[in-house]
């Protein structure tokens, strides 16, 4: 009997210290907290999943015609566009570079350069292998453009926020009239998406803080804003989508490649692992362990 | 292991020449033949699984330098251009990102199962006392290999972790300023953490070489935690190759698999989303948190209100693993014969899973929300701070309290007399001792 309770106790201890570690796993904080995004539905989520061309060329243009006038996209070059799995692929293209959209996109683009015989800054039309243009001539600048607030630059906006291409998809779609009891300041727009805590800018009750933050960017996109070349209604539900894909395409645009060959290996892993076990098995039949 | 004669005999020429000049080949080919305890559980084969991650680390860091650029201008930019522009630069990226935090995943484990075992315990203390060298070698390669990317989380990161050091009264501040190169973290800092993270695997990779010379001196232990005798050596051992290699294998490839889920379908999930944004000293991320494996250190260093007073925890925590040897009083290795022991072991290891757990919350957060609470001294009750502080008591208590004084209290189960006792018998031959006749035949 007492060798039952000495036993039982630790029992009941550790069942205790289990216990507090489950019940722990609950959000930490609920105040300041952005919502959930929704989900996307992306078809480059799943394990298998690869981009579809026609929403990435729809969401690249969403990006060229609205989101391009303020954000930049440094790390990308127009080649990238023409890379397998991108937006502009043509399997009859001999190189990314000789890819006839690519070098068509790439002329619309006006570069700063040098004129190589004098010297003097020129403007010339881009070539594939040119990264796209900043639409500001510095980050100050930008930034006094936009009441202090650089528009970040997107070529990694997916990889760089919680939630990837759901929560672009969500934020852009997601704005609503900022909830009465709510102070919003002068060039400042409500997002419940947006990372922030509304604590200190709210009236009502404190245990109904509203999800969100503040965000400088205004809603930009509108219905019908965009004419999508393949026919496809622009909402702003489809156009966010759209760009989201796009931004997510962007910010790794080696993902596709990358979940295939992780198919390749795994399979060899596990053949490799069945062979191997089977070796083990074989090696140690004659030895007790 | 210990006294473990020389099987190898030169056969050609060439051999016999080197041999007598340079005995390289007999070094590897004792390796291979080296007599290891046959009761070796999977818990055994992660010393491989490290081996195999170090070289990983290695080789996919050296094809990282080759195209990374130390220069705060360039730094995010060039890791960006690796993995869009180098040919297999993704793969390499990625594996060497995800391969550090593969890397803390066997090294816990291999250090848990070391501590259940026994296994730092005489004759082997100078295995453990330079594998925690290694393990502290390890974190600080890891940090510096974090700033690298010059993203928001290395900036602030170094920031954090380099002020630790200006938290040392008198000589603090001149140290701060001459180890980052300068006032602030800066160009010269980023400089020197790239030497420096390119210089300590290699250390780390003699350390290695010394740890596993004190194994095969010292002989490896096992999950029963007995001395080999000499007499039971045919019995009782198998020899390294090919019983181990094909079982070190085996585990290997399982931990690969598990190691290309990450690299390959979630190569970001162990990171954190705020590493891609581009370092900006005059922008403080909402919440600085350390990568997955030092958050239990992390939370220690949060736990003492006072600053130093969190960095002298912070290094106790790693520094009391050294002295792990003396601590423990019981002359029984493997906790498999100390049940109380085991208990207070289950305890340790739920407890390092809370402390980091505790490290990537907000101390002022309340652990049950809701829940009525009052102000203890500095902070509420029910907050991740006084759930950490007790966690970091338990942490240092299991070490200084429940190690000496279990040892010399409790009453461990009989112990079998070899391996292979309870390797013959089943487990229920561990509760009786046999008749030394019985075991000379057995």
């Amino acid at each position: 009997m007492t060798q039952f309770l000495h036993k039982a106790m630790p029992l009941r201890k550790i069942a205790v210290a289990v216990l507090a570690f489950a019940t722990l796993s609950s959000p930490a904080f609920a105040a300041g907290e952005a919502k959930h995004p929704r989900s996307g539905g992306f078809s480059f989520e799943s394990p298998f999943g690869t981009h579809d061309q026609a929403q990435l060329q729809r969401g690249y243009k969403v990006y060229r015609e609205v989101c391009s006038v303020c954000h930049s996209m440094d790390l990308l070059s127009f080649r990238t566009l023409g890379e397998r799995g991108g937006p502009f692929y043509d399997s009859h293209a001999a190189s990314p570079a000789e890819n006839r959209f690519v070098r068509a996109i790439a002329a619309e683009a006006q570069i700063a350069d040098i004129d190589t015989e004098t010297g003097e800054p020129i403007m010339r039309p881009g070539i594939a292998a040119d990264r796209f243009p900043s639409p500001w001539p510095n980050r100050t600048a930008g930034a006094a453009a936009n009441g202090g607030a650089y528009p970040p630059d997107l070529s990694v906006m997916t990889k760089a926020r919680a939630g990837g291409a759901d929560y672009i998809y969500s934020l852009l779609s997601g704005y609503v009239d900022p909830p009465a009891g709510l102070r919003v300041g002068v060039g400042q727009y409500y997002n419940p998406y947006m990372a922030g805590d509304m604590t200190p800018f709210w009236d009502g009750d404190p245990d109904k803080v509203p999800y969100g933050g503040f965000i400088a960017m205004p809603p930009v996109l509108s219905d019908g804003q965009v004419t999508f070349d393949d026919g496809t209604v622009a909402s702003v539900d489809q156009m966010a989508k759209d760009v989201a894909a796009f931004i997510s395409w962007a910010s790794d645009p080696r993902a596709t490649e990358r979940k295939q060959t992780g198919m390749g290996v795994l399979a060899f892993l596990a053949i490799f692992a069945g062979l191997t076990y089977a070796s083990y098995r074989k090696i140690w039949k004659n030895v007790a362990h | 292991m210990s006294g473990h004669e020389s099987t190898y005999v030169p056969k050609t020429g060439v051999e016999k020449w080197l041999d007598s000049r340079l005995p390289i080949v007999r070094f590897g080919a004792d390796y291979l033949s080296l007599p290891t305890p046959k009761n070796l559980n999977y818990w055994y084969t992660f010393g491989a699984i490290l081996s195999i991650c170090l070289v990983v680390q290695i080789v996919t860091g050296i094809f990282l330098a080759m195209h990374y650029q130390p220069n705060t201008e360039m730094a995010f930019a060039s890791v960006e251009r690796i993995m869009r522009d180098v040919n297999g630069g993704w793969l390499i990226r990625y594996v060497h990102s995800n391969g550090a935090s593969m890397f803390f995943v066997a090294v816990y484990i291999h250090m848990l199962r070391g501590l259940y075992y026994g296994s730092y315990k005489a004759p082997r203390e100078m295995i453990w006392i330079l594998g925690c060298i290694i393990f502290f070698l390890m974190i600080a390669t890891a940090f510096l290999g974090y700033v690298l990317p010059w993203g928001q989380m290395s900036y602030w990161g170094a920031e954090v972790i380099t002020n630790l050091v200006g938290a040392i009264p008198l000589i603090g501040e001149p140290i701060l300023i001459w180890l980052r190169g300068g006032p602030a973290i800066d160009n010269a800092t980023l400089n020197r953490f790239f030497s420096l993270h390119y210089l300590l695997p290699f250390v780390i990779f003699g350390v290695v070489v010394l740890h596993l010379w004190a194994l095969h001196t010292a002989g490896q232990n096992n999950p029963v935690g007995i001395l080999i005798p000499k007499d039971r050596e045919k019995k009782d051992t198998v020899p390294f190759h090919p019983y181990y290699t094909v079982k070190d294998g085996f585990a290997l490839i399982l931990f690969l698999m598990m190691f290309a889920v990450f690299v390959f379908f979630m190569p970001n999930a162990l990171g954190h989303a705020d590493n891609y944004i581009p370092a900006n000293p005059l922008v403080t991320p909402a919440h600085i948190v350390p990568e997955w494996y030092m958050l239990p250190f992390y939370a220690i260093l949060r736990a003492i209100p006072d600053k130093f007073g969190g960095v002298v925890a912070m290094f106790a925590a790693i520094g009391i693993l050294f002295v792990l040897p003396w601590l423990d009083t019981s002359k029984v290795r493997s906790m498999r014969y100390r049940p109380t022991m085991k208990i207070f072991y289950a305890l340790f290891v739920l407890n390092g899973l809370l402390l980091g757990w505790c490290g990537a919350q907000l101390p002022d957060a309340a652990v049950v929300p809701g829940m009525p609470s009052f102000t203890l001294i500095d902070g509420q009750l029910n907050s991740y701070l006084w759930l950490t502080r007790l966690s970091t008591l338990y942490y240092f208590a299991f070490f200084v309290v429940v190690l000496p004084l279990v040892g010399l209290r409790e009453t461990p189960l009989k112990i079998p007399l070899s391996i292979s006792e309870p390797v013959l018998k089943g487990p229920d031959a561990m509760s009786g001792a046999v008749p030394a006749s019985a075991e000379k035949k057995g």
